[in-house]
């Protein structure tokens, strides 16, 4: 009885909202509601003020809620089971306290609802404060289930409330990278981080169902911005971090093995990238697969048919996916045909000019490290090289000319493509093939490698001094790849700026008289100065 | 055993009896060491050894030294010398001495005088008491002395106080050492007589001296006297007065001569050179500079080319000042005429022309001969100073910075006639007019910022920025102030900066820029390593700002108009052909990057691309050098303009796409345009902005990028014909021209290249020689016959530097010095155990003599107790 009277008090109120509401203090008001169940009523200022439209009322209004039911819930003055109507209820027959406690726990669920529509705030503050007001919640409800465990198989933790919000963070519409990287703080919780994958799981499922596997750019960009950071932890022991503590039967809890989480883990890559992917996020997810994604897999091998249809694709889309299936074939006993065909075939003018080139010179070496791979083949990746050689930038070829140079070496039988007497020394043209595709068929072996010879002709000291090497049998010793992968051009022109001013500096002799002469310069002869 | 050591003792005695010559004499005494090789001219210490001798002395050495420290050895009590200072080895003698005896002094005075109130200390000289040597003064004062008196009086008062005793007796000894017992019979007063006889005759025997010395310098004056007038041939005073000498009359001959040797005579001066003489020098310092610029090109190392070296004198004051051969002519005559009067009468005619030229031209030119002059001067100091570190070398370098400086006058000369006198005619009129409306002042002194700089220039001209930079050089010559040099280096950033923001206005004042190369060039002559700073760090900051973009964006805009001016800028100052270049060789990185990394999305691009890609060409066109971008770009500019993209036959590089948003930025958008263009040149401002008037506008615009970017190909392919990829690296560009663009390329002038470039392309030879290893030089083989090294300095290692000799020998002498004492050391050991051996059987033989002693004692005692009892018993 008295509720309802108190309620129908505090509506009239509500309606003819005054200036002074504004004013007045929430967190006596939440003390009040603390205080005595009398003032249970004033809830509904809280409330008011969580959906006002200054910044500064809805972030003390969130803190203000925040404490208010987290210090109900500890209490355990929110109504646990099922939760009946809330009109049946109050007007039911059951005790004032139980009717109070309903009560409670609609105002509750009233405000998570509010909160989760505040994770799609415009303003930035807003969405974090509820979101850190959520999360609290979530552990206090972990710490004191509003649901009966005896029926519920997911011991205690507050999987629906953890569900929303994922569903609320994976917004379709919205880029959410800022709020999800302070999401990611909470995942350092073991079990959050284990029942937060599942919930993508379904997210994703669900969602991407919906949209019939179409491209959904922002929707997947906050998939992957949330599951590309999650960290797994490598061993058993590790899993030591939970928010919520489970009592009885933790060793069987899902949440507590690490075989879980690396299925789950598994199951949510999968799910992601079982629908069709835009083709910059292929792209970042070849970057970290082999690192990031591969080692916490249960099986990775299930990763076969996606690295398979990426190595296809072409360009440096295959570029990327050779890592991935380095480690499957290096660890996990991957057989792959034609896998020295395909690289070679990788091997276009772009490779020294798209970002990953380090990366792929790197597993380049390494593929071709094997001492058991016969001459043509390396023959042919060698002249195959140094054709492309010719397009190549300067940071580029300090690249290639040593890993041609390499594999010469691995290769003794090879050398012929840089040291070939004859008896008849007559001229012939290049009999090597560039256009054949397969590396058995293009002669690779027939050749030289002039275009070494060309390139000691290039303009950068550097790379015309490497390239000279070949003039003379090269040394027994390998040369370091990995020095030059990362060099940048910036660093060249560094080391060319830096290391002078010793000797004197060298000057044109010719005077110079104006910018653009016509007679002698060629900018004089097409350009003018206007 | 006991025995050895008294051997050694009694040949010792014997030897120390015997004096040293005849030890040496002794066969037994000496060891000969025996020489293997007798050296001519070595003296050597150690042919003959005396080991007896050098052991007993050892031996005697032991004695003295470690056999006391062994008997003193475990013994408590010492004899300490306590007096002051005996052990400090610092102190000097005779202040240990002073000191001592002061202290003495001090104790004497504190024990005796301590009431003793106003009594005299007693005052000695050389230890005697002065009190008592006053009895004897009346005596040495008597003496009339001289200089020798000190030695005399010391002798009487040592024969006085010393009680002469000694003193004679050593005299004795000294003057007698034969006979011995005479003076020892003389009795002390007939000593004492014959000692003042000796004195008195000494003096006596000095005053003669004296006298005789006195005469004997009179009679040289004299003599001096008669002997100088007959060698100096002249009389003295008063005699030459008397009869003056008649002069030889002069004659008419002589006279003219010396007249003429005391005329003045023309100063000489440079010669005129001939233009024939002046195009030679030109040619072959020009040859000099080309020859040095192919070396650089190689990227051989500077190998120092040692000329023979020149003759330095001893007078040679190294100021770089060489006397002019030419400068002293013989005095001669030809085709009858002095050839002396010629040269300065032309010399001079002309010097008034120039002068009136330059005062008319502003009288900067009047400046700029002695600028020149003045920049010699600092470069030889410049020189100067290298040389001081490079002592070796600086006769060679003295002959470079000679020739460095002739070649530099003359050229600057020479560009000044060039310059100034085809243009001298407006600039007169030019420099009058102005001179007249706007006052140009003179002088102006150096900005310090780069907002003087620009106040400085504002609102002039650009012939007037250009005089203004010209006069602000001349007025702020590093030779006519000390902080100048620093000034002038701070200008040359500073211009270069401000052509940057000269290029960045718009529109951009290009023809300014243009104006002030000159300047900015001779700035850059007189600091190159300035020059070459600043250079770099505009080029660092752009390369830098490109690469942030890079990372972050994955490509980057073109190059902006002010950095594609100073890549041209670089090419002006600085040398595009060296192998490696601090300027040159990171600009070309930075062209390289720029034409792989900014992708075309506009014709503004495109042209930017093109410029660069002239700039390229520009770069490569002396060393031809290969640079893959280059032909990258622009056969993706070609690429650019085929319509139809499907068909390949060639693949594009990036930055272009083979098909894509921007890939058709060159075809025409109405293909009969091409009907009325006509080749133009393309203006530096479209790289910043375009803006066409219509679509035929517009595609003459493309057609001319086209018809430039063929051109560019057609001299690349010039450039890279040698090549031995030539027709590989041209493969694209062939499979464009011959299959995709012959229906674009529709004019004439177009197509003129396009069967140009083809034909190029044709002509090149697709066979080529394998590859093999450059053939290395044969290994000799081993030969037995020795070989045979010329040595002149015997006894010395060879072919190692200071430090190791040093090292070398150091390591010999510690090796030297450790045998030594190990020996020492043994000997020592073995002298104390014989030592302790000797004791050891001194002890026992005294123990012996004293048992026999009791035994002695005891028998006879024995005996007289026996004997007493057979008594008693009888």
């Amino acid at each position: 009885m008295a509720p309802s009277h108190k309620r129908n008090v505090k509506l009239g109120k509500l309606s003819k909202p005054s200036v002074k509401i504004a004013k007045i203090d929430l967190n006596s008001t939440v003390d009040n509601i603390l205080e005595s169940k009398k003032h249970a009523n004033d809830v509904f200022d809280v409330f008011e003020f969580l959906q006002s439209e200054r910044e500064k009322d809805v972030i003390t209004a969130v803190e203000a809620c925040s404490n208010l039911f987290s210090t109900l819930l500890e209490r355990k003055e929110l109504f646990k089971g099922k939760l009946p109507a809330e009109d049946d209820a109050l007007s039911g027959e059951c005790s004032a306290e139980d009717k109070y406690h309903i009560f409670i726990r609609h105002r509750y669920n009233n405000c998570v609802e509010m909160l989760l529509e505040h994770l799609s705030h415009e303003l930035h503050a807003i969405q974090e404060a509820s979101l850190c007001c959520l999360m609290k919640f979530a552990a206090a409800e972990g710490q004191h289930p509003l649901e009966d465990l005896d029926w519920s198989e997911h011991y205690s933790f507050p999987r629906e409330l953890m569900q929303a919000i994922v569903d609320r963070l994976l917004s379709r519409t919205m880029d959410k990278s800022l709020l999800i990287s302070r999401f990611h703080e909470f995942l350092e919780k073991d079990d959050i981080r284990y029942y937060v994958m599942s919930s993508i799981r379904e997210n994703v499922g669900k969602v991407m169902d919906k949209s019939k596997g179409e491209v959904m750019p922002v929707y997947q960009h906050n998939v992957f911005t949330l599951i590309s950071n999650i960290s797994m932890p490598k061993e058993e022991s590790e899993l030591s971090n939970f928010m919520v503590k489970q009592e009885a039967k933790h060793e069987h809890w899902k949440a507590a093995k690490l075989i879980e989480h690396k299925r789950t883990f598994e199951r949510m890559w999968l799910g992601f990238l079982k629908y069709k992917l835009p083709g910059n996020m292929y792209k970042k997810v070849l970057v970290i697969l082999h690192d990031a994604i591969l080692p916490h897999m249960s099986k990775p091998t299930l990763m076969i048919d996606f690295l398979t249809a990426a190595y296809d694709v072409g360009g440096a889309i295959s570029l990327l996916a050779l890592n991935g299936l380095f480690v499957l074939m290096h660890e996990h006993n991957l057989d792959y045909p034609d896998f020295y065909k395909k690289l070679y075939n990788l091997l276009e003018p772009s490779i020294f000019h798209v970002k990953y080139r380090a990366r792929f010179f790197h597993l380049a070496n390494l593929f071709l490290s094997s001492s058991h791979l016969p001459v043509y083949l390396v023959a042919a990746f060698a002249k195959r090289l140094a054709r492309l050689a010719l397009t190549a930038p300067p940071t580029a070829l300090l690249i290639v000319l040593p890993f041609i140079y390499n594999l010469i070496r691995r290769h003794p039988s090879s050398r012929v493509l840089i040291h070939k007497p004859s008896a008849e020394d007559e001229p012939l043209e290049d009999p090597y093939l560039m256009d054949e595709d397969d590396p058995a068929q293009c002669h690779a072996l027939e050749s030289s490698l002039w275009e070494i010879k060309t390139l000691q002709r290039h303009y950068h000291p550097d790379v015309a001094k490497t390239a000279t090497l070949i003039n003379t049998p090269l040394s027994q010793k390998e040369d370091d790849i990995s020095e030059v992968l990362e060099i940048t051009t910036f660093e060249l022109m560094e080391r060319n700026l830096k290391q002078t001013l010793t000797k004197s500096i060298p000057l044109e002799f010719e005077a110079a008289t104006q910018l653009l002469s016509v007679g002698k310069d060629v900018m004089g002869q097409h350009f003018c100065l206007e | 055993m006991g025995k050895v050591p008294k051997k050694h003792s009694v040949a010792d005695k014997v030897r120390k009896v015997k004096t040293s010559a005849e030890i040496k004499n002794n066969p037994f005494e000496v060891k000969i060491n025996r020489k293997k090789f007798d050296v001519l001219g070595r003296k050597s210490k150690h042919d003959v050894g005396l080991p007896g001798v050098s052991r007993s002395k050892a031996i005697n050495k032991r004695k003295e030294t470690l056999l006391k420290e062994y008997r003193q050895k475990n013994k408590s009590s010492k004899f300490i010398d306590r007096r002051f200072g005996e052990y400090d080895s610092k102190m000097a003698p005779e202040e240990k001495i002073l000191q001592r005896f002061a202290m003495e002094r001090q104790r004497a005075i504190e024990k005796k005088d301590m009431y003793n109130l106003n009594e005299e200390e007693e005052l000695t000289h050389y230890g005697q008491s002065l009190s008592e040597m006053e009895k004897f003064t009346d005596m040495v004062n008597s003496d009339d002395e001289s200089e020798e008196k000190g030695r005399l009086s010391a002798e009487l008062t040592a024969s006085h106080f010393g009680g002469g005793g000694g003193l004679l007796r050593k005299k004795s000894a000294g003057e007698h050492p034969d006979d011995d017992g005479g003076p020892k019979a003389k009795s002390r007063q007939e000593l004492i007589e014959e000692l003042i006889h000796k004195s008195k005759q000494e003096k006596r025997e000095r005053q003669v001296q004296k006298e005789e010395a006195q005469e004997l310098t009179e009679k040289l004056d004299h003599d001096w006297k008669s002997i100088q007038t007959l060698m100096v041939r002249k009389k003295p005073k008063a005699q030459r007065d008397e009869t003056p000498v008649e002069k030889p009359k002069l004659e008419e001959y002589d006279k003219m001569v010396r007249e003429l040797g005391f005329e003045m005579k023309a100063q000489p001066s440079e010669k005129m050179k001939t233009p024939e003489e002046l195009a030679r020098e030109d040619r072959e310092k020009l040859q000099k500079l080309e020859a040095d610029r192919l070396r650089r090109m190689m990227g051989d190392e500077e190998p120092e080319v040692a000329p023979s070296r020149s003759h330095v004198s001893a007078d040679d004051l190294h100021d770089g000042f060489i006397l002019d051969k030419d400068d002293k002519k013989t005095l001669a005559y030809q085709d009858g005429k002095w050839n002396l009067d010629e040269e300065p009468v032309e010399n001079g005619a002309k010097g008034e022309e120039e002068e009136e030229e330059e005062e008319v031209g502003g009288g900067s030119n009047e400046e700029a001969e002695e600028e020149v002059d003045d920049a010699s001067s600092e470069e030889e100091e410049e020189k100067d100073d290298e040389e001081e570190e490079e002592e070796e070398e600086e006769g060679e370098k003295e002959e470079d910075g000679h020739s460095d400086l002739e070649s530099e006058r003359e050229s600057e000369e020479e560009e000044e006639d060039e310059e100034v006198k085809p243009e001298k005619s407006k600039e007169e009129r030019k420099a009058q007019q102005e001179a007249a409306k706007a006052e140009l002042p003179y002088t102006f002194t150096v900005p310090e910022s780069a907002n003087d700089l620009e106040k400085l220039l504002c609102g002039h001209t650009p012939d007037n920025q250009r005089l203004i930079m010209a006069r602000t050089q001349k007025c702020n010559h590093p030779s006519l102030a000390v902080g100048n040099k620093l000034k002038l280096q701070k200008l040359v950033g500073l211009l270069l900066d401000y052509l940057g923001e000269l290029a960045c206005r718009s529109p951009p004042e290009l023809t300014t820029i243009d104006k002030l190369i000159p300047e900015v060039y001779s700035l850059c002559q007189m600091f190159p390593q300035a020059a070459c700073k600043s250079m770099q760090t505009i080029l660092g900051d752009a390369a830098h700002s490109m690469e942030e973009v890079l990372e972050v964006k994955g490509n980057a805009a073109f190059p902006t108009l002010d950095v594609l001016i100073y890549l041209k800028v670089a090419a002006l100052l600085f040398p595009t052909s060296d192998f490696r270049h601090p300027v040159t060789t990171p600009a070309l990185l930075y062209i390289g990057q720029a034409l792989t990394k900014c992708p075309v999305r506009s014709l503004e691009d495109v042209t930017s691309g093109l410029v660069l890609c002239c700039l390229a060409v520009e770069y490569v066109s002396f060393s031809k050098r290969f640079l893959p971008e280059l032909i990258n770009f622009l056969s993706g500019t070609l690429h650019l303009a085929v319509r139809d993209k499907t068909s390949a036959g060639y693949s594009v590089v990036p930055p272009f796409r083979s098909a894509g948003k921007h890939s058709d930025l060159l075809v025409l958008s109405d293909p009969e345009s091409w009907k009325s263009w006509s080749r133009k040149t393309l203006p530096l401002s479209a790289t910043q902005q375009l803006a066409f008037k219509n679509d035929v506008h517009a595609d003459h615009y493309r057609l001319t990028c086209v018809y430039t970017c063929m051109e560019l190909l057609s001299k690349c392919c010039v450039l890279y014909k040698d090549l031995v990829c030539f027709t590989h690296i041209f493969q694209p560009i062939t499979a464009l021209l011959s299959q995709h663009l012959s229906f674009t390329l529709l004019t004439e002038p177009l197509k003129e290249l396009r069967t140009a470039i083809l034909e190029v392309l044709g002509a090149a030879p697709l066979a080529r020689s394998r590859l093999v290893f450059n053939k290395k030089k044969p290994v000799p083989l081993k030969l037995f016959t020795p070989k045979i090294v010329q040595v002149l300095d015997y006894g010395k290692k060879r072919g190692q530097t200071r430090e190791q000799k040093e090292e070398h020998r150091l390591r010999h002498k510690y090796k030297k010095e450790f045998k030594g004492a190990l020996r020492e050391i043994r000997k020592d050991t073995r002298f104390l155990a014989s030592e302790k051996l000797d004791d050891i059987m001194r002890r026992d033989a005294e123990r012996k003599r004293k048992v026999k002693e009791l035994f002695g004692s005891l028998a006879t005692q024995e005996g007289e107790w026996k004997a007493l009892k057979r008594r008693k018993r009888k």
